[in-house]
């Protein structure tokens, strides 16, 4: 039952094979018995997910049920979930239980769909390796030695465990995209004011973006069709008609335009993880796309750029954890100063603690042009690039991330390492542009993922160019060991 | 490239972070790497240009000042560390 499709457990419900009962109660089954292997959730909702099962098979029985009814999935604990704990992967909203739910949990629950539980992350989204959690890593289901990258790790694993058929995640720098080519598979980083952020925990503002995982693009455009929203709350919302993302995934892709940008395959990138895009785009052109080579010359300052403007803006949106309102408080504070700085010095984990430094200096009195406002500059550039590309071409494609799963702890003493394992991803990011991975091959029996780029507001052609790659190769539907039975 | 222990005590109190002295210096050659990667903006050409603040370069809309939301004091003081009457108590400010 876990191996079925989003779309197959929904055709399954409709028929009655099965009843939302049956199958929330197998993942939740699932999550007990292997999840101490991954550690991929966090908090498990039973009892609320069995009720809201419920619910969904009285509407399917009657006949009105919306589109994911009866449908479970688990949220990346990032998204405030009314009444069930929030953690952000840190010890200081441990105890945070939010009085709201964001608006993408509420577009979730008028979709029918049922809540299995809240996935593991690193910290406040600040990570590539789901290192940062502290709640401990997840680990990667196709290898536990292993990262399964990050920050949405603990969905991408919990996907390729088959512990849901589906997730939520986030992506500020890659951290939809890069879990997802890590564990093999299918994430969505929508355009920037696609998805509301209301509710969902700052990270980077300029940046953050919610999206979908699955294993599937065809699953993907479903769950996207539920997230995608205008909201009144997100003042940074795009407020544009959200269009059926499964309308045209079975077009033809004769004569799509595919940029292959040369900076994508230059040096660092894992021969192997070059063969398996290479094969891949092969594909591509036997589907009739035609490949284009472009550049995209400013690639090379979207790191650099990053690392100014995220952790310049997290400095700011991390300053509201004071110990005041909610979350962690020390103990027995001697006077306000103590209180703010205990608190925080005890709550966040060490990486969180040096971005804010990061972006403190950043952002401060002589530094603020030479830093934040360069990297606004260089953006401008980066953005530019792409503009130029989407001139000739209709989506870009490369590799997600330079090289697959690496070990825990290899990159743990250099975060200038870790940061460059987001070089495909963050300039997508920079520009608010979508981006996509799918599986495309395997290197050392891990997972290789294919990243498509598309212009603005373009995922319904992401995600038809996907779904095209996804009816001729199997990649898709491989299992790690062990996960079949 | 480091960063002076100074100027790390300064940012930890500009960001009220607790950084004690054991953690001084570890922070301080992490930071200076990061850096050192962010110094490669320096080089860039970006005469003429203005900043990206929206990146689709959209300015944010206003909304009609209306009241719209419920009063949710006692749910957000209920999750809080420490209230008292519609307050949020906090260590005496002033003597």
């Amino acid at each position: 039952m876990h191996n079925f499709t989003i779309i197959e457990l929904i055709n399954g419900l409709k028929k009655k094979v099965f009843s939302s009962t049956e199958i929330t109660q197998h993942f939740l089954t699932r999550i007990k018995n292997l999840d101490s292997k991954f550690n991929s959730v966090i908090t498990l909702t039973e009892n609320q997910a069995l009720a809201a099962a419920q619910s969904a098979d009285q509407l399917l029985a009657k006949g009105e049920a919306p589109e994911l009814c009866g449908v479970p999935i688990l949220h990346k604990d990032i998204f405030c979930t009314n009444g069930v704990r929030t953690s952000c992967g840190s010890k200081m909203l441990d105890n945070f239980v939010p009085p709201y739910d964001a608006t993408v949990i509420e577009n979730f629950k008028n979709s029918g769909s049922v809540m299995l539980g809240k996935t593991n992350m690193d910290e406040f989204a600040m990570g590539s390796s789901n290192e940062t959690s502290f709640y401990g890593a997840v680990k990667n289901p196709w290898a536990t030695d292993s990262v399964p990258g990050g920050s949405s790790g603990g969905s991408a694993a919990a996907i390729a465990a088959r512990l849901a058929p589906g997730a939520t995640a986030t992506d500020t720098g890659g951290s939809i995209r890069q879990p997802a080519a890590l564990c093999g598979i299918t994430g969505l980083k929508p355009t920037y004011g696609r998805v509301s952020r209301w509710g969902m925990i700052a990270f980077a503002s300029s940046l953050d973006q919610g999206g979908p995982m699955a294993r599937t693009a065809e699953d993907c455009a479903l769950l996207l069709n539920c997230m995608a929203s205008y909201d009144d709350k997100d003042s940074t919302c795009i407020n544009r008609p959200v269009p059926n993302y499964s309308a045209n995934l079975n077009d033809s892709i004769k004569g799509l335009r595919i940029g292959i940008p040369k900076e994508y395959f230059s040096e660092g990138l894992n021969p192997g993880t070059e063969q398996a895009v290479r094969n891949s785009l092969a594909e591509y052109e036997k589907l009739g796309a035609e490949l284009v080579e472009i550049s995209l010359p400013n690639t090379g300052l979207s790191v650099p750029a990053y690392y100014v403007i995220a952790p310049a803006e997290a400095s700011a949106n991390l300053s509201r954890f004071d110990g005041v309102r909610y979350g962690h408080r020390c103990e027995d504070p001697k006077d306000l100063e103590d209180l703010y700085r205990r608190t925080r010095a005890e709550g966040f984990g060490d990486e969180v603690q040096r971005r804010i430094l990061i972006g403190t200096y950043c952002l401060s009195a002589g530094y603020y042009d030479a830093y934040y406002g360069k990297a606004q500059q260089v953006r401008q550039l980066i953005r530019q690039d792409f503009v130029q590309a989407f001139e000739k071409v209709d989506l870009i494609m490369g590799p997600t991330c330079p090289s697959p799963a690496f070990i825990f702890g290899a990159k743990g003493n250099d975060p200038v390492a870790m940061y460059l394992e987001d070089i495909y991803t963050i300039s997508t990011n920079l520009a608010g542009l979508p981006g996509m991975s799918l599986p495309c091959g395997m290197v050392d029996s891990k997972p290789v993922g294919l990243q498509i780029i598309g212009n603005y507001f373009d995922e319904a052609r992401m995600l038809n160019a996907a779904h095209q790659f996804q009816q001729v190769t199997d990649w898709h539907q491989q299992a790690p060991a062990g996960i079949e039975s | 490239m480091s960063i002076e222990k100074q100027t790390i005590e300064n940012l930890a109190t500009l960001a009220r972070l607790a950084i004690d002295d054991t953690r001084v210096e570890e922070m301080s050659q992490r930071l200076g790497s990061v850096l050192e990667l962010v110094d490669q903006l320096k080089a860039a050409d970006t005469s003429g240009l203005s900043g990206l603040d929206h990146p689709l370069n959209e300015t944010q809309r206003l909304r009609e000042d209306t009241v719209n939301k419920p009063n949710m004091r006692e749910a957000f003081q209920a999750i809080a560390p420490d209230t008292e009457g519609d307050l949020y108590l906090v260590p005496k400010v002033i003597d």
